[in-house]
């Protein structure tokens, strides 16, 4: 009997797991992954996913199995088991999730340094950071991780002023002010941000990035774009009635359109 | 000197209303202020509930039509405020630990009865003040979080008048964490040790701690928030030369805490409910003691992760990440020993129990989308989302309110003597498990897809899933029905149900029902072995079967 | 298993609930409050320290504190807080008379710091709204002073109970008075802190 039952653990562990990855391979949530930190950001939302699946299935399996099989039949009196405790099986339990969460944790950071969070600030402004009163903090891609992975060194930069209810787009080339963002596929974009009234966020879900915009407090954040297309960029952050419909978009353009469409806007160039 | 708890702490009967006036007046009889707190936090949770509705119904089309956006952003205001400091941390904690807490420590009354009546009547005021301030000159419109600058800059009565009740109710939550901490130690009956007390009071002690804490936290700055409106004073105004991230650290070191204010104590009474209708022993006794203790210790300590999109600092996000992360570990203990409480029991499948076991499905859900968003770089994704409105929400209605439903139905007998139709409890298990799931499981793939939390109005391709989300939550409105009438039925027409309905261990079942003023008419029994139950023959069979 | 007592005892008399005697758990719960409240303080605090560090003061900011008025209010607190003391050894005794007169002189050096911070105030160059450390100083100081208020006017009730024959605090009923007491050690040690924290640092 014992035998039995530690067959049917393993096969029932077995087809938990199984599952689990299937399910996480076959279940996609996400919108497009259309930055470069998009893919990094996924291999770890599927990680986590596997992970969750398992967990959330076997206990929901486990209390479901409890209730039917160890149900009080019609005319049963008496208790359960006394039991009250088993040390190993505790410890067992103690030490699989610290293990899970260890490997969790050390992976998000990994991931987390991937994406350039870890990295410290601006390196290319550097002359910025001897400034006192300029304080800039940065989100993730902040880093030069970023920008040597992507070939071209130089990034674009670009200027978001956020106030209620609108993001304003200010390239420094060109002097241009746009309501939309446009950049160009494969350059990494750095965006620094700066609100004028509220905090605001600036959030692309297809970039899987965020960055808050705080008043007083400018803040940097860089990508770079993957897929030509046009994108939604949305405020995330309760900034006052209209918040819901602070709402905007990102146009990401082959090079050469985006530079027909710098030259079309520019002010120099007139 | 000694005190006895007779002669100084309870005035004379006479004095005291009898009949239902006492639950309306200055009682100081833990078991009146403790239904006071159970059905005062219930009728804010109805004004809370209709709140929400009115937030799905404004959702079921992208568009702004139901009602203003001025007026939307007052009512997600009220309702995650009411919620909170209205209904789940005064009932779990105010209501059931004023009930349970002496029975449980062998005491006639909590270890300072006035200071107890105080703590509930700080209630119905602020939360009076806070509804009524919608109707003067507009509710407080920043969110329950009241982040400046907007709190600063929409308009300041109702701001204002959300601040004084917040600042009231965190008085009482102060004033009975002391209580609880005060009778948990110093108030148990003579031979009963800590470690032989029922686990919920193991939850209230952590949970009054945290209060102890954490809330003057939140308290002093709200009162520097209140100085920025009133006086125009610059401490998180930014065109002043304040810095709005010292108001974040500062609000949360006291709001994460809150969620565990609002959990632990459902732990405990979890802890109470499963191993009476499954007639089996509580698994594990001391690593759920140390684990309350362990989320204690952590909870403190992880607040920045509501801040990593606000531009913290890097080696600040790593800590938080891991700090956050590891509550999973002595989070997941207690709900491995629960399952492990159920398995190899004679479980009564009856409404407490469904709720409960509810409860574990619903907050292992919660508890892992939890750890997800501990993870910086999955949580600036979707940091501010329904991702993370369905997230706490799985842990605050899925967790807290179905362990309050839960316990309604175990303690109701000993609250009024009459037991419940426990085919309506089933009814009313299943509508509102369907309808909770069916609310808030779909706001996950909304959070993941690009809907922000907090909004109006949205982009038209999130219609049907919010449009399936409204129906869950018009599930969750109508579910409330049954149990509203299973309640006013049972209280008129219910079976009688004696001393002990359960054949419970756990002292207050060890008296009449409803109990007498001072808990017992002899003695108080001292209660060792609150979970002694289980047969030894039953075991020996099961070991000879396998 | 279940090793539950029951004694059921026939008559619920006043004799076997008064053998249900508990130790003065009051003053635990004043230190339970104290606890609250000093954590209120140490948000203030982390407050100020964290604007001083992620908010330096501006070049034309007026924030200038002056040293000899504080290290006056210091010694007010300090001598006050012995004084106290000197009281409580004297109620031990028995002796009102003596009792009262250092309560007297308690109050009195609480009244004196309350004045001579008021002073300060008037003094100073700058106002609440000036600029952050402007305000963050009131704050501070003004929710100390707010204690410090409190607590004199709890000393003097304190010092009106203790006349013989008619006050209500005595050796015998000691509590008001040792609650008072580690009141207002409480708050010295809370104006050390903040005084070493705004004027030193």
């Amino acid at each position: 009997m014992p035998k039995l039952s530690a067959i049917l653990t393993l096969t029932s562990s077995l087809i938990l797991g199984v599952g689990g990855v299937w399910i996480a391979y076959n279940v996609d949530m996400l919108p497009v992954s259309a930055s470069m930190n998009a893919p990094v950001y996924d291999e770890l939302y599927r990680v986590l996913f596997i992970i969750g699946c398992i967990l959330f299935i076997g206990m929901t399996a486990l209390v479901i199995y409890s209730l039917i099989q160890f149900r009080r039949r019609p005319g049963e009196t008496g208790d359960g088991i006394d039991l009250e405790g088993n040390i190993s099986l505790e410890i067992f339990w103690t030490a699989v999730p610290a293990i899970i969460v260890l490997f969790v944790g050390l992976y998000s950071y990994d991931i987390y340094d991937r994406m350039g969070g870890m990295q410290p600030l601006m390196h290319d402004h550097s002359g910025q950071m001897d400034n006192q009163a300029e304080k800039v903090w940065g989100g993730i891609g902040s880093g030069p991780i970023m920008s040597s992975s992507t070939k071209n060194s130089s990034s674009l930069p670009i200027e978001l002023t956020a106030m209620q209810f609108a993001f304003i787009f200010h390239y420094p080339k060109g002097d241009i002010i746009s309501g939309e963002l446009h950049v160009p596929v494969g350059k990494e974009v750095s965006l620094k941000m700066e609100s004028k009234d509220v905090i605001h966020a600036f959030w692309v879900p297809q970039f899987r990035l965020k960055q808050d915009v705080i008043p007083g407090q400018p803040t940097i954040l860089n990508f770079t774009p993957t897929k030509a297309g046009n994108f939604p960029i949305v405020c995330a952050e309760l900034c006052g009635p209209y918040h819901g419909g602070m709402r905007s978009n990102v146009i990401v353009d082959e090079q050469e359109d985006f530079d027909k469409w710098l030259k079309e806007n520019s002010k120099e160039s007139i | 000197m000694t005190i006895s708890l007779k002669p100084s702490d309870s005035p004379p009967e006479k004095l005291q209303p009898t009949g239902w006036l006492k639950y309306l007046s200055f009682s100081l009889d833990h078991k009146v202020i403790g239904l006071q707190y159970l059905v005062c936090g219930f009728l804010f949770y109805l004004i809370g509930g209709s709140l929400a509705g009115a937030i799905r119904v404004e959702l079921i089309s992208p568009l702004s039509d139901f009602m203003p956006r001025e007026v939307y952003n007052q009512v997600l205001t009220l309702h995650g405020t009411i919620m909170i400091f209205l209904w789940i941390v005064p009932v779990v904690n105010g209501a059931f630990g004023n009930y349970l807490i002496p029975f449980y420590v062998g005491a006639r009354d909590m270890a300072f009865p006035r200071l107890n009546a105080v703590a509930f009547w700080l209630i119905p005021p602020s939360g009076f003040m806070l509804i009524t301030s919608y109707f003067i000159n507009g509710a407080a419109q920043s969110g329950w979080t009241a982040y400046p600058p907007l709190s600063i800059t929409t308009p300041a009565a109702g701001q204002i008048i959300w601040i004084l009740s917040v600042l009231l109710l965190g008085g009482s939550s102060i004033f009975g964490g002391i209580n609880f901490i005060a009778t948990i130690l110093k108030l148990r009956r003579p031979g009963l040790k800590l470690m032989q007390l029922p686990m919920y009071c193991w939850a209230m002690l952590g949970t009054s701690i945290l209060v102890v804490l954490s809330t003057p936290v939140l308290a002093g700055t709200l009162i520097l928030l209140s100085f920025d409106i009133v006086a125009h004073t610059g401490f998180f105004n930014p065109s002043l030369g304040g810095n709005v991230i010292v108001y974040q650290h500062l609000f949360w070191f006291y709001s994460h805490p809150a969620v565990y204010i609002m959990v632990l104590p459902a732990f405990g009474l979890v802890s109470e409910i499963l191993p009476i209708h499954s007639r089996k022993p509580l698994f594990g006794y001391t690593t759920m003691v140390f684990s309350i203790m362990g989320i204690v210790v952590l909870g403190l300590v992880v607040w920045a992760h509501h801040m990593f999109t606000s531009g913290t600092p890097p080696w600040m996000r790593l800590f938080f990440t891991i700090a956050t992360a590891f509550i999973a570990v002595p989070t997941g203990i207690k709900f491995f020993n629960w399952v492990a409480t159920l398995w190899g029991g004679k479980i009564s499948l009856n409404a407490a129990m469904l709720f409960s076991c509810g409860f574990i499905i619903n907050f292992v859900l919660g508890g892992i989308t939890g750890v997800a968003l501990a993870q910086v770089p999955f949580d600036v994704h979707v940091h501010d989302t329904y991702f993370v409105v369905a997230h706490f929400h799985y842990i605050v209605y899925g967790g807290s309110v179905f362990v309050i439903f839960s316990s309604i139905y175990h303690w109701f007998p000993k609250f009024t003597g009459k037991m419940l139709n426990e085919n309506l409890g089933r009814f009313h298990f299943i509508i509102t498990f369907i309808g909770f799931n069916l609310c808030f499981a779909p706001q996950h793939w909304l959070g993941l897809n690009g809907m922000p939390r907090r909004v109006a109005e949205y982009d038209p391709q999130f219609q049907l899933i919010n449009q399936i989300s409204s129906v869950g939550a018009l599930l969750m409105a109508l579910s409330t029905l049954p149990f509203l009438w299973n309640i006013f039925q049972s209280m008129l027409y219910g079976d009688k149900a004696g001393d002990n309905p359960w054949n419970a261990l756990t002292p207050e079942w060890l008296t009449s029902s409803p109990p007498p003023v001072e808990n017992w008419k002899g003695e108080a029994p001292l209660v060792l072995e609150p979970y002694g139950y289980g047969e030894k023959d039953a075991n020996k069979t099961q070991e000879e079967m396998t | 298993m279940t090793s539950i007592v029951p004694k059921e005892q026939s008559s619920g008399s006043k004799k076997d609930l008064s053998s249900e005697e508990h130790e003065d758990f009051r003053l635990f719960g004043l230190i339970a409050f104290l606890i609250a409240d000093g954590m209120t303080f140490a948000g203030f605090f982390a407050a100020y320290l964290t604007f001083k560090a992620v908010n330096p003061i501006g070049p034309d900011a007026i924030y200038e504190l002056e040293l000899p008025i504080p290290t006056l209010n210091t010694v007010l607190l300090l001598v006050s807080s012995f004084t106290f003391h000197r009281a409580g050894k004297f109620l031990e005794k028995n002796e009102s008379k003596q009792c009262q007169k250092w309560l007297l002189i308690t109050g009195a050096l609480g009244v004196a710091f309350l004045i001579s911070q008021m002073f300060e105030y008037f003094t100073l160059p700058f106002g609440l709204t000036d600029n952050l450390f402007a305000s963050t100083f009131y704050a501070l100081t003004g929710f100390h002073g707010l204690h410090v208020t409190l607590g004199s006017i709890m000393i003097l009730i304190i010092w009106w109970q203790t006349r013989v024959p008619f006050g209500r605090v005595s050796n015998e009923n000691k509590f008001p008075f040792e609650a008072v007491e580690l009141y207002w050690h409480f708050v010295d040690g809370i104006w050390v802190v903040l005084f070493i924290i705004l004027y030193l640092l």
